[in-house]
């Protein structure tokens, strides 16, 4: 992997404000999505290739930003709406426009992004500042024309997907029908008509009768990639639901549950936290789902409920630090995972900047670090390794000078190509394959 | 986790210790002493788990109060909770541990949680993990010496509320209440109906001899508008040791403080 760019999500506020919340390509590839805490996405859309510099191939640049979501105040609770967005989704484009949905904890939006590279000129009623014009002087007819300007993007809000949610919604996706799209809370699922603001549709409801009874949440769900009725998500407990949308109306009895048995040999008092799933991903193909836990990775077939086809171990080094990092918080962090175009590699973040990378044919793993220091452009990603003891080699890290506060939690694959973007705090890292680079 | 090499031989030996005590079959007073004794080392898988437990309730209650707590981490923490007085009630540790607290220093009370996070079968094979002392480096490291400051202060000797009464009746009369830590329900409750005086409803039900009020007032009143968090941060490092002595010249001041908490 190259190093390609490095974007800076700049701030007016100061620190904290623009610590990057989530990471989305659209269906291309061609724009990438970032929102941020502050609430303000940034569109960046890839340079066209060059045939001139076929080495400068298509970077990654500005294209628009806007402000998506405010703080709020809940008056009834005497509580903040905090304005970070936590999902952005792309519809699957349609005409000449874009448009994507960006979420923060309560409230979804539609937003249309249009592009503006041509304006009329020569009107016969007013001037060229949209003064009208004095009758007296009209005195012949001219047919406007339209004349190319400075390309300017301007992004409208459509909807305003509002009071859907009473608890904080972690995930939303668009269903492929193109219709609909679904958004998840800590105990509700919704589904929505992108074209209908004032009403939803109640899908899953876990929350118990009495709240006293609540031993588990949702973290994330998804549609599938092409069958239009099958959702899937997941829980704090480690489970996953896929449901049908043709069963019942209301589907809170799962199609299908997958769930691995817990080593009896391995428990502890956090095997529940670090069971947690803080994210799932359908395959392209629709055929495998891809799980991240406290500590791995997983694979599961649609059609084996009993156990993940495949397990991966992110950073299984830090299972006997468990019980610091329930102090510090930290095993409550929830990582995203990804696949890529072809399902062949998933790539998920993980502490001091280091992300993962694990080759499903080949076995093999990489693990790399996003930092202003290895990411000069055209630079190589060099491997990084984590020693637990033992001998140690040059330029590994032992575990206790791992930075805990450099977490990647959100990282995306571009659709097709291997291009990936990872979130380091308030800093966007864009890596190219340019050349097939074998993994270690 | 393997075994690291360089492990000094004093070390061996703490853990070998360790190793010996027995977490199933509860002795009464030979355990007693052997975990007195085993923290000099490194403390017993029963410290460690009450650590764990309090460490746990301090989590629930410090909740970011200015916007809705995180439901999934407090489910989560609540089920940490209820999973260790479960095992505590089975273990019949749990009259032990209310004796025992009253004797012990506060510092100790957070300590090193190594065992926790070794699996059982790590722990069956007696495999030595080196021994790792609470987690202050790189996240908010003065915290973690607060917090244990916080639990020997805040603590009471009695045992947190019960989840399930009807098995713990016994060992909780009522009077024992311990409202300081309120019991899951109530913070799941808590959770769904936000009230702004969430600091003052905390302390309100305050019982005032199962732990140091001075401290808990003094701390309320050198801050005016503070999250819930920053309020038990800055309490003064106090021990119930020496708390004795500062008894007598703060009961003056307790009064005076009792007068301007009415008033408000």
């Amino acid at each position: 992997m190259e190093g390609e760019s490095i974007y800076e999500v700049d701030s007016e506020d100061g620190v904290g404000a623009d610590i990057i919340s989530t990471v989305e390509f659209n269906h291309t590839g061609e724009l990438l999505a970032t929102g941020d805490k502050g609430g303000r996405v940034v569109i960046f859309q890839r340079e066209p290739e060059s045939k001139n510099e076929p080495y400068n191939q298509g970077e990654y640049n500005v294209y628009s930003t806007f402000q998506s979501h405010e703080p709020e105040f809940d008056y009834l609770k005497s509580l903040e709406i905090e304005e970070k967005i936590n999902k952005i989704k792309w519809l699957p484009q349609q005409n000449a426009a874009h448009s994507l949905l960006s979420t923060n904890d309560k409230t979804i939006k539609l937003w249309k992004v249009t592009e503006r590279d041509k304006r009329p000129e020569g009107y016969n009623l007013k001037d060229e500042e949209g003064k009208l014009k004095d009758l007296s002087t009209v005195t012949s007819l001219q047919v406007p024309v339209l004349k190319p300007m400075d390309l300017m993007v301007e992004v409208t809000p459509r909807r305003i997907f509002a009071n859907g949610h009473t608890y904080h919604v972690n995930s939303i996706s668009v269903n492929s029908d193109c219709e609909t799209y679904m958004s998840a809370d800590d105990l509700r699922i919704n589904l929505w008509h992108l074209a209908i603001t004032d009403r939803s549709f109640n899908i899953v409801d876990i929350k118990p009768a009495n709240m006293e009874d609540l031993t588990e949440v949702i973290t994330a769900s998804e549609f599938h990639p092409h069958h239009c009725n099958l959702f899937v998500y997941s829980s704090s407990k480690g489970s996953l639901r896929l449901c049908d949308m043709r069963a019942s109306a209301l589907c809170d009895k799962h199609s299908k549950l997958f769930e691995e048995p817990e080593d009896p040999s391995n428990r502890s008092f956090f095997s529940e936290i670090i069971s947690s799933v803080s994210d799932v991903k359908f395959s392209h193909s629709g055929r495998y789902m891809l799980t991240r836990d406290y500590l791995t990775v997983k694979v599961w077939d649609l059609n084996m409920e009993t156990k993940p086809i495949e397990t991966y171990q992110v950073h299984d080094y830090l299972r006997s630090k468990l019980c610091s990092l329930y102090e510090n918080d930290c095993i409550f962090d929830k990582f995203e995972c990804a696949w890529n175009g072809s399902d062949s590699v998933i790539m998920t973040g993980a502490y001091n900047n280091f992300f993962r990378m694990f080759d499903r044919n080949t076995k093999r793993d990489v693990t790399l670090e996003a930092s202003r220091e290895s990411s000069k452009p055209r630079a190589i990603l060099k491997p990084r390794r984590v020693c637990v003891g033992g001998k140690r080699r040059k330029d590994d890290i032992s575990v206790d000078s791992l930075d805990f506060t450099k977490k990647i939690l959100h990282t995306a694959w571009h659709p097709t190509e291997n291009i990936i973007a990872i979130a380091a705090t308030n800093n966007l890292y864009i890596f190219q394959d340019k050349v097939n680079s074998e993994m270690h | 986790m393997g075994e690291e090499e360089g492990l000094h031989q004093t070390q061996l030996l703490d853990t070998m210790f360790v190793r010996g005590l027995k977490r199933k079959c509860f002795d009464g007073e030979e355990d007693i002493e052997g975990t007195l004794a085993g923290f000099k080392a490194i403390p017993s898988y029963n410290l460690q788990r009450q650590s764990l437990l309090d460490m746990s309730l301090v989590k629930l209650q410090l909740c970011h109060m200015l916007v809705e707590p995180n439901l999934c981490r407090s489910v989560l923490i609540a089920n940490t909770v209820r999973q260790i007085q479960e095992e505590m009630t089975q273990d019949g540790t749990w009259q032990m541990i209310n004796t025992q607290s009253a004797g012990q220093t506060s510092l100790d009370r957070l300590v090193s949680t190594d065992i926790l996070c070794r699996s059982s079968k790590e722990q069956a094979e007696g495999k030595l993990v080196p021994v790792y002392s609470t987690f202050t480096k790189d996240c908010e490291g003065t915290q973690s010496q607060d917090n244990s400051e916080i639990m020997s202060t805040v603590t009471s000797p009695q045992a947190p509320r019960n989840l399930q009464s009807n098995m713990w009746e016994m060992e909780n009369p009522q009077e024992n209440r311990g409202n300081f830590q309120k019991s899951l329900d109530q913070i799941f409750e808590t959770l769904e109906n936000k009230s702004p005086n969430t600091v003052e409803d905390l302390f309100s039900e305050v019982d005032n001899s199962y732990y140091d009020l001075d401290t808990v007032l003094t701390g309320m009143m050198s801050n005016t508008k503070m999250g819930h968090c920053d309020v038990l941060e800055t309490f003064p490092s106090q021990t119930t040791a020496n708390s004795n002595s500062n008894c007598k010249s703060d009961l003056n001041e307790l009064d005076h403080i009792v007068e301007i908490l009415v008033e408000s």
